[in-house]
């Protein structure tokens, strides 16, 4: 099955949110920045700008006639500060123009006052200062103390991870008009139009029904469209009902990079407890993540980190605790994976640390600390079902490990300034969104009386082919042709109170609503062609475009023929379809419970080579298999696999984010900040769908599982590659290598393994 | 047909009405010929890849269309999009990319086919051409390998008989000189700066690579702009048996084409210089006009001794490479002068040039350095020229240690004696690309990983120029 856009794709004629036709001009807003990280506001002087032709507006705090917040969890994000600047270049008013050129040229000439006052622009500085949104978060599991002074061997460490933008190539978009009914219209690229309809509400102050919001599809999300949308839309619907003209944002690149959130940078600081083999006894860690100014979804950003720090690893005791810094940067926000990668970073660090302390193979090491089927994760849910082992063992063996390890050893012996680095890490990923309320979804499916389909569900579109996965999912229910089905954009006023298109759950949830939706008009359709076919309903099945008596394939009526039937007996041809996510439970203060429908499996294996004299590496070649059940639609979960394990690839080695001493992004164009390119993804890359030998336990729609995330993590293989290979050039010992592992990065961690480093 | 008009997937259309700093993708755009995407505005990301004519040939060539003034098309001829496929027919390249489901959002891809398709219909697609033809194009989506398998099939296939190959089997008619507001674009140098006299604040504008990038950011040039790209005498390149006589406005991707194998050094840097859509347009003398501390070619200028011919309008006159670049952004080049060639000798010695850049592939350098040596029979260094980009506020010979080099027999003890120097030579910046000790570390790495590499393979025999081609001819 292709991708259902593939065809508008290639001919450039799918449509994108900034590229509707819109009846009027559409006015573009443009922000006026701040240029300190952190000041109190003391006066905006907007008169120049007004003044000059074809400036309509300019938007402050005080413009804003319902709640001036836009915060998803905390209320404490105003979409127009009204006294504070809390981060460099943080929008303090948008000018409403006739086009984009004459509201930059405005934006230059408000005059705003700032009165400086101090920054924090570290996690560290946010620690001296004591300074976190929310108090801590902790996960206690066993007595630790005992499990850590009963360990023949301890040891301590530090670790971080650096921010990633979402590089989405389709940058923030939002357009939005009150049409003749005076309801508010608005079309955003967002990947939770429910929640950007709610958002649009409460600062216009209207009730939710008079707010519609549409989501096309997307040019990439990856998390960066989950919350962060959600002000561009509330911008551009309150520019419209001030003017009564549609308005709307393109975010420039630079200014998507600069006012957007990043994916959480971290901190992580543990201490391990492991026996002679190096089976772990005890952890104890302590993770900070940088929240940015406001709360946005850090709390849950921060909970998957710490329900994810163990990865495929047993710990029988540990205690993790999270804390999230308060910082004057944009808010960090989702972002694939959605803090489970930057936990399991520093859970494989910690693995490869003990293995280095005993001088073991870091694998040997990683499997010998398999979850065994049941045994508990720090937070008390049971590893059942798990195809930890043999997805290991399945990549181990495509990829040729065991003989490359020796070979690589013979290369790293023969050669001085090059070394060579080979690793292999699994990666085991929960499925459900943690808050237990979100996983629900909806559908709306419609027959027409020509036999074509409209399909309507809570998911949106960003190119991870949900659209094409629940056009499959309806084809098989129905039995029909996916060509009769057409994915209409997703829109509130078709199914309402969605959860955001995320955590992976985009196909597993919608598509099991689809289904319910389709299984009812079946059922209707079925009494139908149960009185044609004289039969009973129960015996008649849907394939092939039919629908036919079970025991006698010749009797049977076409698709169209049966949906005209049921037309003329007043039968509806509509249904809604509604699920919720079975077995699952959470207690949010214990942070124990149940969280996940299932785990996601993988592994993958990654070599490197690393010139030890500019630090500068090359990917020689990856091998993985993923777990993804059975698959709905192959090509796509390839695409995912491949797409997120290249983002991961770029979050650990060339992407890095960096801000100057006053807080302003350096980093804000694909000049200055670098992702993957065709060139740095290897010619030998083989992926692999696991072949499963059993179904997968969780009774998921069509045995498939969730893949939009899990994928990333597998890029881990690369970093301790990289480890591996910088660990060539020094004695032993452990091996500090920062992520992202730039070239200097990498330089300056052979520098230190040789016992000279780089001041 | 005004003289404002270009062709545009075939079909004329008047710019008659168009700002000539507008950039063709926001002209595209605001037509609601929406398949070419903004995705940067910087020339970075491909999202907005165009065909190009170039009429000698002729020859598609790949560009942004964010980097292209409008006041550059009136002549010209160029093709999107929305003009590749037929009716539902899909382009080979539209059907390669579907089946091997290369489009997974959708937003780069319609960049990634019009890189596939000129590529294609230029037949470059061949050994190393997929990824070549690719390397500018960002997808955040696919992670590239259905999109690399897409290429490697079209590799193997047919030129598809379409609009682009049936203009491409066309005359090669010389653009005529145009002008759109004060966009000027004459054909002859003394056209060019006669316009000059006439407006001193206009400026030279080459391939636009640089100038382009802040156009698209909504800066405007005060006095107009004089354009070199349709200047013939720009487009010079003859190639020596002493030199090669390279002009101002030869676009580099011809460079890399033509002077394969000619001067090593420029084989090291060019792949790592951008990616083929800024190749296709960026030219030397627009390197030289910004004179950049981290401008990639002139490092290569100095190390090689060249030679830079400016004409003003007060005639012409030369200017040793060396001694160009006065600080930062300064050069000897006085305003009104322009860049008509460069003279490169062919000395035969030992060259090599390194990039190291956060990601080897289209990015800025971190530090870029050239170097070339000559031995006498007895291994002594006869010449040093050791250039650097990156380390200064101007690319620059570490002068010092050539000098200790001099006369210096060429062995370990001399390497590392150099290249502990050069690791002292710089004082160079800290800045989100990297640190200064990284930096300064780079400055003696690069040169012992020339020695290593460069100078050991040369047969160990430490030969000089002459020697060299003696014995490549031995051999
Ligand atoms: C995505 C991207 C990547 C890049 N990567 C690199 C890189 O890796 N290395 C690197 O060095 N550069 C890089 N550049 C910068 C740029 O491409 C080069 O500097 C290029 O050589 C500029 O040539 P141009 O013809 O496009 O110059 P233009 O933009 O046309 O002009 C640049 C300047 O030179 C002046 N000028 C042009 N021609 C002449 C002349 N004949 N005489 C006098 N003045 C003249 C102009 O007035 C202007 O000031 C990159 C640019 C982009 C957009
Ligand atoms: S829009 Fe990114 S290169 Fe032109
Ligand atoms: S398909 Fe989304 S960026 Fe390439």
């Amino acid at each position: 099955m292709k991708h259902e856009s593939a065809r508008g794709h290639v001919t450039g004629s799918a449509i994108y949110t900034d590229e509707q036709r819109v009846p009027e001009r559409v006015l573009r807003l443009y922000p006026v920045q701040a240029k300190l990280a952190h000041a109190r506001i003391l006066g905006i002087d907007a008169s120049a700008a007004l003044a000059m032709p074809g400036v309509l507006h300019v938007l402050t705090a005080r413009d804003v006639p319902g709640v001036n917040d836009t915060g998803p969890i905390l209320h404490d994000e105003p979409l127009i500060p009204a006294d504070e600047v809390s981060y460099h270049g943080q929008a303090l008013a948008w000018v409403v123009a006739e086009d984009e050129e004459i509201a930059r040229r405005a934006a230059a000439r408000v005059r705003v006052e700032l009165e400086p006052l101090p920054a924090i622009l570290s996690i560290d500085a946010a620690i001296a200062a004591q300074r976190f949104h929310l108090p801590p978060s902790r996960i206690v599991h066993g007595d630790v103390d005992a499990a850590l002074s009963a360990a023949p061997h301890r040891l301590s460490g530090e670790v971080r991870s650096g921010a990633q933008d979402h590089f989405y190539l389709e940058t923030h978009s939002s357009w939005a008009y009150v049409d003749v009914d005076g309801l508010v219209q608005v079309t955003s690229s967002t990947q939770h139009p429910s929640e950007t309809q709610a958002t649009v509400a409460h600062v216009l102050g209207l009730p939710a029904n008079r707010v519609v919001c549409r989501c096309l599809r997307m040019g990439g999300g990856f998390g960066g469209k989950e919350t962060q949308a959600n002000a561009f839309a509330a911008l551009a619907a309150l520019a419209a009902t001030l003017t009564g003209r549609p308005a709307g944002i393109q975010l420039p690149r630079s200014l998507d990079m600069q006012l957007t959130g990043k994916r959480h940078p971290f901190l992580g600081r543990f201490e391990v407890g492991f026996d002679d083999d190096g089976r772990l006894l005890g952890l104890r860690a302590d993770l900070v993540s940088d929240g940015g100014w406001s709360c946005d979804l850090s709390p849950p950003v921060l909970l998957r980190a710490l329900v994810h720090i163990d990865n495929a690893y047993h710990y029988p005791a540990a205690e993790i605790t999270g804390r999230i810094a308060k910082t004057h940067l944009p808010s960090n926000t989702a972002f694939r994976g959605f803090g489970g990668p930057q936990g399991m970073l520093i859970g494989e660090e910690i693995l490869d640390r003990v293995a280095r302390h005993l001088g073991l193979p870091p694998h040997l090491v990683r499997e010998r600390n398999f979850y065994a089927e049941g045994q508990l994760t720090p937070y008390g849910q049971p590893v059942d079902d798990s195809e930890i082992r043999p997805v290991w063992d399945e990549v181990r063996r495509l990829a040729g490990f065991d003989m490359r390890w020796t070979e690589r050893a013979a290369f790293n012996a023969a050669s001085t300034d090059r070394k060579r680095g080979l690793a292999i890490t699994p990666v085991k990923f929960g499925i459900s969104f943690n808050k237990t309320e979100y996983n629900q979804a909806g559908a709306l499916v419609h027959l027409y009386t020509d036999g074509s389909v409209q399909l309507n569900h809570g998911g949106t579109e960003m190119g991870q082919g949900l659209h094409t996965k629940m056009i499959v999912v309806a084809a098989r229910s129905l039995g029909i042709d996916p060509a009769r089905i057409r994915v209409m954009p997703t829109a509130t006023d078709k199914v309402p109170n969605t959860s955001a298109t995320a955590a992976s759950s985009g196909a597993d949830m919608n598509g099991q609503a689809v289904r319910a939706a389709c299984e009812t008009l079946k059922a209707r359709l079925a009494d139908v062609a149960a009185a044609r076919l004289a039969c009973a309903a129960t015996d008649i099945e849907f394939a092939d475009d039919q629908a036919r008596f079970a025991g006698d394939p010749a009797r049977a009526i076409g698709f169209v023929d049966l949906v005209r039937a049921a037309y003329a007996a007043r039968v509806s041809l509509s249904a809604t379809g509604y699920y919720r996510t079975p077995v699952i439970h959470w207690d949010p203060v214990a942070l124990r419970g149940h969280p996940f429908y299932y785990f996601a499996y993988g592994a993958a294996v990654a070599e490197v080579e690393v010139d030890g004299r500019t630090g500068v590496h090359r990917l020689l070649r990856v091998d993985i298999v993923h777990d993804v059940g059975h698959s709905l639609a192959e090509a796509i979960d390839l695409g995912q696999i491949e797409g997120g394990f290249v983002q991961g690839l770029g979050w650990l080695s060339c992407e890095e984010v960096v801000h100057g001493q006053d807080g302003r992004l350096l980093t804000d164009a694909p000049s200055t900040y670098k992702i993957p390119t065709v060139k740095d993804v290897p010619e030998a890359f083989s992926v692999h769908l696991h072949e499963r030998t059993k179904a997968p336990r969780a009774q998921v729609i069509g045995g498939s599982k969730a893949v939009g995330e899990p994928p990333l993590m597998l890029a881990l293989a690369v970093r301790e590659a990289l480890r591996d290979a910088v660990a060539a050039f020094g004695q032993g010992g452990a091996v500090e290598l920062a992520s992202p592992a730039t070239p200097e990065a990498i330089y300056r961690a052979i520098r230190q393994a040789q016992g000279r480093p780089l001041s | 047909m005004d003289d404002t008009t270009f062709l545009l997937n075939g079909e004329p259309r008047s710019l008659a009405a168009a700002d000539p700093n507008q950039s063709l993708l926001r002209w595209l755009r605001g037509l609601r010929l929406t398949g070419t995407k903004e995705g940067c505005g910087d020339g970075d990301c491909g999202a907005c890849t165009v065909a190009l004519l170039e009429p000698a040939g002729p020859h598609w060539r790949a560009v942004n269309a964010c980097l292209l003034p409008l006041g550059a098309l009136p002549g010209r001829e160029v093709w999107t999009v929305e003009g590749l496929a037929s009716g539902d027919r899909l382009h080979p390249v539209q059907q390669a990319l579907v089946d091997t489901a290369g489009s997974q959002c959708g937003y780069c891809t319609p960049g990634f086919v019009m890189s596939l398709a000129v590529a294609h219909a230029e037949g470059e697609l061949a050994g190393h051409g997929c990824d070549a033809a690719i390397e500018g194009n960002l997808c955040r989506c696919t992670g590239y390998r259905p999109i690399r398998k897409a290429a490697q099939r079209l590799a193997a296939e047919p030129v598809a008989e379409d609009g682009l190959a049936r203009r491409r089997q066309g005359p090669a008619a010389p653009l005529a000189g145009a002008c759109l507001g004060a966009f000027e674009s004459p054909t002859t140098l003394a056209d060019a700066l006669a316009a000059k006299v006439a407006r001193p604040q206009a400026q030279w504008i080459a391939g636009a690579t640089d100038v382009g990038v802040a156009l698209s950011r909504g800066e405007r040039p005060a006095g107009g702009s004089i354009a070199l790209d349709r200047i013939a005498e720009l487009q010079v390149l003859e190639i020596g048996a002493d030199a090669v006589r390279i002009g101002a406005g030869v676009p580099l991707a011809r460079l890399e084409r033509e002077l394969a194998g000619v001067f090593p050094a420029l084989d090291d840097l060019l792949p790592w210089f951008a990616a083929r859509q800024v190749k296709n347009r960026a030219t030397l003398g627009g390197n030289l006009g910004s004179a950049s501390p981290i401008g990639d070619l002139l490092p290569w200028l100095l190390a090689l001794d060249a030679v830079i011919e400016l004409a003003g309008p007060g005639g012409r006159r030369v200017q040793p490479a060396d001694g160009y670049i006065l600080g930062y952004r300064k050069t000897a080049r006085q305003d009104e002068e322009l860049v008509v060639a460069v003279r490169v000798p062919r000395h035969g010695g030992i060259e090599a040039g390194y990039k190291v850049a956060k990601r080897q592939a289209d990015d800025i350098s971190i530090v870029a350095a050239v170097y070339r040596i000559e031995l006498d029979d007895a291994r002594r260094v006869r010449l040093a020229r050791l250039a650097y980009g990156g380390v200064a506020a101007t690319p620059v010979r570490a002068r010092a240690v050539e000098d200790l080099l001099l006369g210096r027999e060429w062995n370990a003890d001399t390497i590392e004696t150099a290249a502990q120097s050069l690791e002292a030579a710089f004082t160079p910046l800290d800045d989100h690309r990297a640190s200064a000790a990284y930096r300064r570390a780079l400055c003696g790495e690069l040169f012992r990983r020339f020695a290593e590499e460069r100078v050991q393979r040369a047969g160990g025999a430490f030969l000089s120029a002459k020697d060299a081609k003696n014995a490549k001819e031995a051999s």
